[in-house]
């Protein structure tokens, strides 16, 4: 038993816990952004899918993997911008929209990787981003390297939290973009075009589901397959429940759920016989439903999410 | 400015053309991709119509595959009429197919055995979705995310059974064991696999349309969905609604389990449904969530399904963009459906 | 404001209408509902386009096409129903859609700006409260601020004092008059003609979206010659001919519940007797929507019984009051009455699918359905294409008869209606009136709740006032004055009595 616990708390498990929850967090907000605009992006998994497979072509072909970050976080923003068309323009079901943005963005996703790699045998791969230790701090025991000595993008997704806090809750364009979430009409009446911010804050958020999706090609693993993604968006979306629509609150759920999943690998790795390896697979999902029991409960989402605005109802 | 207006009366008409008109335009836009992947757009949908429709073993094999669908794509159409968003029939799927599965293999008389496994794979199916509607209307937990975390879920669990406890012994694949020979759905033409589900999918889908249009359970089913508060007003115990709406979504997502046991597997595997519970969202928007245009929208996916594994044989262009069509087609439907309601306006900003 | 016109489709809701605004001015727009003081207003502030006319700011055509372009243009506007959010702060949602701001939000300059206007108006508010713990008053002095933040020089007010008590007014109109002595425009719309008279120094009166007439000193002009500007013909008041007290129909005994959101009711008990008309007046969010659920079989109170025709209600659902012989309509007409995507003929059959003739045994009966709205359609002059017509399209005043002929169909006992006529037009006010007094005279108990205390005055034989979830007094038409149900309704039940 010892040996088990010594074998998950050490710094590769810390370190481990920072690598897993990057994706998860940068994911987190950008459905957030949305969320909190009004706007339900269920179209996540896929979008992160897509942008994955662009991101990682990117890199593939140009040798340069913050091309990369820049073509994957473009086609999230593109297929964000489709939802919002859809869902802010035209104001069709945001719940059926999103998962038709999954199954298309899945479909493309598999197509055009399949026409570029078709020989499945041997994996394209790229040499993926290396940690940065930063002078220092890195050095501190147990910490240091847990904490300091991690990739150029955890580090950016870490400033993101408190920036995107300000920019939330300090900033004229954060305020109007809450109140399209709270109240669109009043929004409208105090002059904020709320079509606009909402498609905005969609596109944004997709940028970064697309920058979460391209880490997990990019850094955690070095190529692109097919279930790369496998569930993480949804996660996401229930972390921002979890989260309760704060970027604070939204990144501290993908910390704790990161925990979770690293605990879960850490136990798959140590061999703990007798209880199949799929049951530490559903723990994150099963952790999330549960989550989620416990937390709806007072509502915290944005009143108009779900809803949309259209001007001049009569 | 995009201005929308409600119309005022929807013409028939209109509601023909316009599935039609999206299904139009998903093919025109997937030709792109065909082209793209280089090969003729005419030779492309030539491969995919003829191994889809050219030949009594081709139609029965679209059939047979447009089966699950069918039966998921009621449940989708069921649940979204009451506005129970339920995207988990994949995982709904898989508990029929395992519980179906299970009842198979117990050997008892054929008639018997297959009237259980219809029972039992309803029942698994019902009984997973009751957990998000509980968790609804419970504890306020969005349906939609958990349906659909609760797909991975099953699916685990379905491999933990047959890679554990449930493993074929015989087998070195992470199978189940496979049902009775007497359980097998008998076949309705000698040489193909157009088996007693195909028969009961065809039969079901004109059911749950009655059940919807003319009877009082349809009634409060649809009167929940447009408007909960006004139909609670009117006396519709409206959580007794999605509850049972739940039930019979799920056990209708599990009766596309049983088909693929007892018809076509005759055993479970994790790849027993390429995902069929989420084909089942495509294909119950394209039916407008009217039961009865479920068959069609089915057969339609089923037909480009089968037909892109051909098309990817004889052309080379992955079979996937059966996946795109299925995106593209729900997509350019929502924009149709929208159209059938409101006329849309475009108007330059005043100056 | 000149030639101002825009259609709703058939409806021309304003007509060639011209108006001006002088600084330092209180303009009454006067008309009854569904007049076109609203949408004039709206057009106003943009949130309309007008199909033909131009609006003048000071002399110079402006264009408005948006509320951004209105609120730069100096127009500020406080809407009937306020434009806030509950869950930020004042000072949130008076920074919301600032222009010209820069990177990071200026609450320090904000809050100067705060104290200025709370020094020269005399409003004041707490910045960082949250706008859900602000009392009905307080909310609307925010919108006034916050037009006023905006830099309004002409400030709209569509029906201020619709959701305030008699007191509060007074404090309302105190603002009022100081802002305008502030060299300010105000517009003050509404249908009460003792408080346009009290207030604006001039006023217009609209009449089927035309300007029927102006009179420069309201104060002085005769009640009698407004209203007829404003319903153009002599108003009949409403006669109640003596109806034969009938058995107490509706019964309350000392109802209170809990859970509510909202205010809820304390030891509320009341009767309704055949043959008359019982009207609830209160200021909004008193508990008139807890005594309208419970009464409607949609709130199970923690104590105390309801019973309608002496049959007490043993299960708090619509289908047993129903049972019991009541009739029901609600107060949001498309949210919790009829479904807009379903035909009219399913709207109506919705609160008794289950029984005869709609459905047997657990089919629908599609024949049924059908002729049943056919005939109150018919009944009722509805205007529609026919039960098949989608609900979504029926105009306010046809949805409010499509209502109440599928509960009077059944004969109820007693019936329960909240806001009856909001937003219904002159005639079909009348309509409703009328069919309220038909049912007093064939001996069936009413009970009408509204917060427009001149429709209460004209119908009701007995008016209960309701504060804080319970009832204060019960005063017979005879003795009920605006004063004192004024009084009741802001909880001074001392000096009323």
């Amino acid at each position: 038993m010892n040996a088990v616990l010594e074998q998950i708390f050490q710094v590769g498990f810390l370190a481990a816990i920072v690598r897993i929850a990057t994706p998860l967090t940068l994911a987190t907000l950008g459905e957030m952004i949305s969320e909190r605009s009004g706007v339900l992006n269920l179209g996540i998994e896929g979008i992160m899918l897509i942008s994955a497979m662009t991101g990682f072509m990117g890199a593939y072909y140009s040798g340069d993997l913050w091309v990369g970050i820049v073509v994957a976080a473009l086609t999230g923003a593109v297929f964000a911008a489709l939802h919002a068309t859809l869902t802010v323009l035209l104001g069709v079901s945001q719940h059926v929209c999103g998962i038709g943005i999954t199954l298309l963005c899945t479909g493309l996703a598999y197509f055009f990787f399949r026409l570029s790699f078709t020989d499945s045998s041997h994996p394209a791969t790229v040499q993926s981003f290396e940690t940065i230790p930063i002078p220092g701090l890195a050095s501190i025991p147990v910490l240091g390297p847990a904490l300091f000595n991690q990739f150029a993008l955890t580090y950016l997704t870490a400033l993101l939290v408190p920036v995107m806090a300000y920019a939330l809750y300090r900033t004229p364009w954060g305020l109007n973009l809450r109140m399209a979430g709270e109240n669109p009409r009043a929004a409208d009446a105090a002059g904020v075009n709320v079509m606009a911010t909402r498609f905005l804050a969609v596109t944004l958020g997709g940028a970064l589901m697309g920058i979460a999706g391209a880490f997990l090609t990019m850094a955690q693993f070095n190529t692109f397959t097919f279930g790369v993604i496998s569930g993480r968006g949804w996660i996401a979306i229930a972390l921002v429940v979890f989260g309760r629509w704060d970027p604070w609150r939204c990144a501290g759920a993908a910390l704790l759920f990161a925990c979770v999943d690293a605990l879960q690998l850490r136990l798959q790795a140590a061999g703990v016989s007798h209880i199949p390896y799929e049951a530490f697979l559903a723990l994150p999902f099963v952790f999330t439903i549960v989550a989620m029991a416990f937390m709806s409960r007072d509502a915290a989402a944005p009143p108009a999410l779900l809803r949309p605005f259209r001007k001049e109802e009569r | 400015m995009v201005r929308l207006q409600l119309r005022h009366d929807v013409s028939p008409a209109l509601n023909f053309a316009l599935p039609l008109a999206a299904v139009v335009f998903t093919l025109v836009l997937c030709s792109s991709l065909i082209r793209i992947a280089g090969a003729s757009v005419v030779d492309a949908y030539g491969v995919m119509l003829s191994a889809a429709f050219g030949d009594t073993y081709a139609i029965t094999e679209t059939l047979v595959r447009a089966t699950p669908m069918i039966f998921t794509g009621l449940a989708v159409a069921v649940a979204f009429r009451a506005k129970f968003w339920n995207i988990g029939a994949e995982g709904q799927l898989l508990s029929g197919a395992v519980l179906s599965c299970m009842v198979g293999a117990i050997n008892m008389p054929g008639g018997i055995a297959i009237a259980l496994m219809f029972v039992a794979g309803f029942a698994g199916g019902a009984v997973t979705a009751l957990i998000p509607a509980v968790l609804r209307l419970k504890f306020k937990v969005d349906d939609v995310v958990s349906s659909l975390l609760l797909n991975s879920v099953v699916l685990y669990g379905l491999m933990a059974l047959i890679e554990g406890p449930w493993k074929d012994s015989l087998s070195g694949y992470p199978i189940s064991p496979p049902i009775q020979d007497s359980a097998n759905f008998p076949v309705f033409i000698e040489g193909t696999r157009l088996h007693l589900g195909v028969l009961a999918a065809f039969i079901a889908a004109p059911i749950v349309w009655f059940v919807i249009a003319r009877t009082v359970f349809g009634f409060k089913i649809r009167a929940t969905g447009e408007n909960p508060e006004a139909a609670r007003f009117g006396g519709i115990d409206t959580r007794r609604v999605i509850f049972t709406t739940a039930l019979l979504s799920g056990g209708l997502a599990g009766l596309a389990g049983v088909c693929q046991v007892g018809g076509v597997h005759y055993q479970v595997m994790a790849e027993i449904s390429p995902g069929y519970g989420y084909s089942g969202i495509v294909i119950a928007m394209l039916a407008r969530l009217n039961p009865l245009g479920v068959v069609p929208a089915a057969i339609f996916l089923s037909a480009v399904m089968v037909g892109a594994d051909a098309m990817s044989r004889a052309t080379g262009v992955p079979a996937f963009i059966g996946q795109v069509v299925q995106g593209v087609a729900m997509i350019s439907m929502l924009v149709a459906l929208l159209l059938t309601q409101y006329r849309v306006q475009f108007r330059k900003a005043a100056t | 404001m000149v030639g101002i016109t825009k259609r709703f489709g058939p409806l021309l809701a304003n007509d060639h209408v011209n108006l001006s605004i002088r600084p330092g001015e209180i303009v009454g727009l006067l008309g009854e509902n569904g007049a076109g003081k609203t949408t004039l207003m709206n057009i106003l502030f943009g949130t309309y386009a007008a199909d033909e006319g131009t609006i003048l700011v000071e002399g110079k055509p402006a264009r408005i096409h948006n509320s951004a372009e209105a609120l730069a243009a100096g127009i500020g506007m406080v809407h009937q129903h306020f434009l806030l959010a509950p869950r930020l702060t004042v000072m949130e949602n008076l920074l919301v859609g600032m222009p010209r701001q820069g990177l990071s939000l200026d609450i320090a300059g904000a809050r100067r700006k705060l104290d200025d206007i709370a020094r020269e108006f005399g409003l004041k508010l707490d910045p960082e409260q949250r706008v859900s713990s602000l009392s009905v008053g307080e909310q609307q002095r925010l919108e006034i601020i916050k037009a006023l933040f905006r830099g309004a020089r002409v400030l709209i007010l569509d029906e201020p004092t619709a959701v305030l008590a008699p007191p509060d007014v007074d404090g309302l109109f105190a603002a009022l008059r100081a802002i305008a002595a502030r060299s300010l425009g105000i517009v003050f719309i509404s249908h009460k003609l003792n408080e346009v008279r009290a207030i604006t120094s001039r006023c217009v009166i609209l009449r089927h979206g035309k300007v029927s007439g102006e009179i420069a000193d309201p104060g002085s002009a005769s009640t009698r010659e407004i209203a007829e500007l404003m319903c153009g013909q002599e108003i009949k008041p409403t006669i109640r001919p003596p109806v034969a007290k009938g058995a107490a129909l509706l019964v309350l005994d000392r109802v209170s519940t809990t859970g509510h959101p909202g205010t809820t009711l304390t030891d509320v008990s009341l009767a309704v007797c055949g043959g008359e008309i019982l009207g609830l007046a209160g200021v909004s969010g008193n508990g008139q929507k807890a005594l309208a659920d419970v009464v409607s079989g949609m709130l199970k109170p923690v104590s105390g019984t309801v019973s309608i025709d002496g049959d007490e209600v043993r299960d708090f659902t619509p289908a047993e009051v129903q049972r019991l012989g009541l009739g029901r309509v609600p107060e949001d007409r498309l949210a919790s009455g009829l479904v807009s995507s379903m035909t009219l003929a399913e709207s109506m059959a919705l609160p008794r699918i289950a029984q005869a003739p709609f459905s047997h045994r657990d089919l629908l009966s599609r024949r049924g359905i059908a002729d049943f709205a056919q005939k109150q359609i018919r009944e009722f002059d509805i205007r529609c294409s026919g039960p098949n017509a989608r609900t979504g399209t029926l105009s306010g005043g046809n949805l409010q008869k499509a209502l109440l002929a599928r509960e009077l169909a059944f004969d109820p006992k007693a019936v329960i209606v909240a806001q009856p006529t909001r937003g219904l037009d002159i005639a079909a006010t009348r309509f409703v009136h009328e069919k309220f007094l038909a049912l007093r005279a064939a001996g069936r108990a009413v009970m009408v709740i509204s917060e427009d205390l001149d429709e209460l005055l004209a119908l009701s034989d007995r008016i209960a006032v309701i504060y804080e979830g319970r009832i204060v007094g019960v005063l017979a038409a005879e003795e009920a004055t605006v004063s004192r149900i004024g009084l009741l309704m802001n909880g001074a039940f001392g000096k009323a009595a």
